[in-house]
């Protein structure tokens, strides 16, 4: 088993989140895992990639190679098409419909995932939207991660363990707002299925 | 055995927890910064009470690091590559010195420069200063060496350079510990002259250290961490230093490359070991993440024997860090073809936050380019060196710390008016106060900004050594006062700031100009980290 996940977003979307509640699912699981972050300089509003990599035997590079990622997770529309070149041909996108704009000259998208979504397996969230309506506009993320939890080979328990050990220390509630914005993008998914 | 998930930073933080050590020092910046604040954070170290307040820069963070060891404790100092420029006076003859209590210099590199100047390799130093290099492969790697390195530091009287990447630096893998071990005694070097470096001593120490060379080597044979790996296919030999190997293997999954490999992990170079490589394959390959070191070191000057290819000759990329795409084209490995981007993607530079002072600051002092022209501001390392985007496009140059400062002096004596320096709290008390020494000195036509945002803000918030006493350092170094400002960095400051900076500007004589309002990022972590401590 393994699942190398390219996590793509723009610096203070708070990608790291999702990284750190898969990273603790895989610990609980023993699984292996490496998972590679942008610090510095491109944390002020610039691209940000993590490249996340589980599996159940020793992993090498901290770096996934290019064509070789299962999925491309991303918060943000462009970004999820910044890094194709990492995607496996069997590979998925899920990416959030919500746009960061913070630059000038921002593309229009529509064509280019209408084009994609022939090759490759796409799903598209509108995940801020599904968060407000789940009750916690700041829980995105995690039904971001809920919409690709099909594509990742770890049993669904073993994640919402793992959002649960994140989350712990911020009490009960915080716990279980994430937890159901997490079903609720996978809801979204599945029905897409 | 419980796993901890840590970045190769936190890796080296804890493993020097747990080696005993009883002091970090350190200045911030990427990626190493994550080590001390990992230590600053951390309920052991902070029981034991190991220092591990900030220094000033990276200079006095090891000059301080090795006051310990001489008092006999063991001692970290962490930095980022371009840091040990700053502290390469202290490291070069530290490791003449050697050590009393065990000494590791950790030093994080920045290939492809993700948030640095340059891609400079520390290894170059480490061999500069003869002393031990350690380069780990992975977390555990980083974990156990670090462990180690303050052990072999007592054992071979020197200090060891931990030597990391920012790939493993950034990077979180599951690590297992060791037992944490009890710090040392206070207790005196056995040597009396053994950190007296007159030249008569020095000499015989000097001359030690090269005695030691040998047995450097020898160890490095030795080690655990310098690995020869037998393969059948004798065409080809390969060497990977650190994170290189993971590159390499990552194309051989089921662990069969039929090649030789050497995997270096300690330095000074195991001679036998890669003599032996040499002597069983017709040709070697060297992979490694930072400058062509060892390929250099084991290249053909006269083209007369085995042939070594790498970075030098094309077979890798001459800069940036490597992946394992490099490993697998020098290989000739066949690889799919991947899907490329659509090209109407934009990029998205870093920007300065909402609600940054130094947007305020840049607005302001861009009326004031308008007028007398550009070319003429000398900028510093910070968030503000983002004033060289648009939309400001305000600044000219960005060298090293404390350079805004200096260069616009010698700009200055070259005749250049009017001239301004921008420089942040943090870095004018890292490398600016001596600079405004020699203007002060020589009564220079210079205006210098310092936007102080009372914090180290780039790297993420932590504090500065200025602690709003800017106007002070700068009186004690003889600016007079009626040429001290300040002013706040807000909008609706704005026509005041531009007028502020005019004024000083037709003074001919040391201007110094302070726009202080805190980082708004500082603001958001200190708030959260009251929210988080209220609720415990």
């Amino acid at each position: 088993m393994k699942t190398d996940i390219i996590l793509a977003g723009v610096g203070g979307q708070g990608i790291l989140s999702i990284a750190a509640s898969l990273g603790a699912a895989a610990l609980n699981e023993n699984y292996y895992l490496k998972q590679a972050e942008t610090h510095g300089m491109s944390q002020r509003g610039g691209e940000v990639v993590s490249h996340l990599r589980i599996a159940d035997h020793p992993i090498w590079s901290d770096l996934i190679p290019s064509g070789k990622a299962d999925l491309i997770l991303s918060v943000e529309p462009m970004e999820s098409l910044r890094y194709l070149s990492y995607l496996s041909p069997k590979g998925s996108i899920v990416t959030n419909t919500a746009k960061f704009v913070n630059i000038t000259g921002y593309p229009d998208l529509d064509h280019t995932f209408e084009e994609l979504s022939e090759k490759v397996n796409i799903v598209r969230i509108d995940a801020d939207q599904i968060a407000k309506d789940s009750g916690n506009p700041k829980a995105s993320n995690m039904v971001m991660l809920g919409a690709a939890s099909p594509f990742i080979a770890i049993h669904e328990d073993i994640i919402i363990k793992g959002i649960e050990s994140i989350f712990k220390s911020k009490g009960e509630q915080i716990v279980e707002m994430n937890v159901k914005a997490f079903h609720a993008g996978k809801a979204f998914t599945l029905a897409k299925k | 055995m419980q796993k901890s998930l840590l970045l190769g930073v936190e890796a080296i933080g804890q493993a020097a927890i747990d080696a005993g050590i009883s002091g970090v020092y350190a200045y911030p910046g990427t990626p190493s910064t994550e080590i001390t604040e990992y230590i600053q954070n951390n309920k052991l170290a902070n029981s034991r009470k190991i220092h591990h307040e900030w220094s000033t820069n990276e200079k006095t963070a090891l000059e301080e690091a090795l006051g310990m060891s001489y008092a006999g404790k063991r001692a970290m100092a962490c930095m980022k590559h371009v840091g040990l420029n700053a502290a390469a006076d202290i490291f070069m003859n530290m490791a003449i010195t050697g050590v009393n209590g065990g000494l590791v210099v950790t030093v994080a590199d920045d290939p492809s420069q993700h948030s640095s100047q340059n891609e400079q390799d520390s290894r170059f130093y480490g061999k500069f200063a003869m002393i031990p290099v350690f380069e780990p492969s992975n977390q555990q790697e980083a974990y156990d060496m670090t462990y180690a390195a303050f052990a072999f530091s007592e054992k071979t009287g020197l200090p060891v350079m931990m030597r990391i990447p920012t790939r493993l630096a950034h990077s979180r893998s599951g690590v297992i510990q060791q037992p944490v071990m009890p710090e040392n005694n206070l207790h005196f070097p056995e040597n009396p002259i053994q950190f007296i470096l007159l030249p008569a001593y020095g000499r015989k120490l000097y001359q030690s250290l090269i005695d030691k060379q040998d047995w450097m080597v020898e160890l490095s044979e030795e080690s655990t961490y310098n690995n020869y790996f037998e393969g059948k296919d004798k065409s080809l030999g390969i060497v990977c230093c650190g994170i290189a190997y993971n590159y390499l293997m990552e194309n051989y999954p089921d662990n069969n490359c039929p090649y030789p490999v050497v995997k270096i992990g300690q330095y000074p170079l195991p001679k036998k070991m890669l003599k032996r490589l040499e002597q069983q394959c017709d040709e070697l390959f060297i992979a490694e993440e930072g400058f062509p070191l060892v390929e250099e070191m084991l290249s053909d000057f006269f083209e007369k024997g085995t042939k070594v290819s790498g970075r030098l000759n094309g077979a890798l990329p001459r800069r940036g860090e490597l992946n394992p795409d490099h490993l697998a084209k020098a290989l000739g490995k066949e690889k799919v073809q991947p899907t490329s981007s659509p090209n109407i993607l934009v990029g998205r530079p870093p920007s300065l936050c909402a609600g940054c002072g130094h947007k305020d600051t840049y607005e302001a002092l861009n009326e004031i380019i308008a007028e007398v022209g550009t070319g003429r501001v000398f900028s510093d390392i910070g968030c503000y060196t983002l004033g060289a985007l648009p939309p400001f496009n305000t600044i000219n140059t960005c060298v090293d710390m404390g350079a805004s400062i200096t260069m616009a002096k010698g700009a200055a004596d070259a005749g250049l008016t009017p001239v301004f320096a921008i420089i942040g709290d943090s870095t004018f008390t890292h490398s600016g106060i001596t600079g405004l020494l020699d203007c002060v000195v020589e009564k220079t036509n210079i205006n210098i900004i310092i936007v102080d945002n009372e914090a180290v803000a780039m790297t993420g918030g932590q504090s500065s050594a200025a602690k709003g006493r800017i106007e002070k350092i700068c009186e004690g170094v003889g600016v007079d006062p009626t040429h001290i400002r300040l002013f706040v960095p807000l909008k609706k400051n704005h026509d005041e700031i531009v007028s502020v900076i005019r004024e000083e500007m037709t003074f001919n004589g040391v201007s110094v100009i302070i726009g202080r309002r805190e980082c708004v990022q500082r603001i958001a972590k200190l708030k959260k980290l009251n929210r988080t401590n209220k609720e415990v």
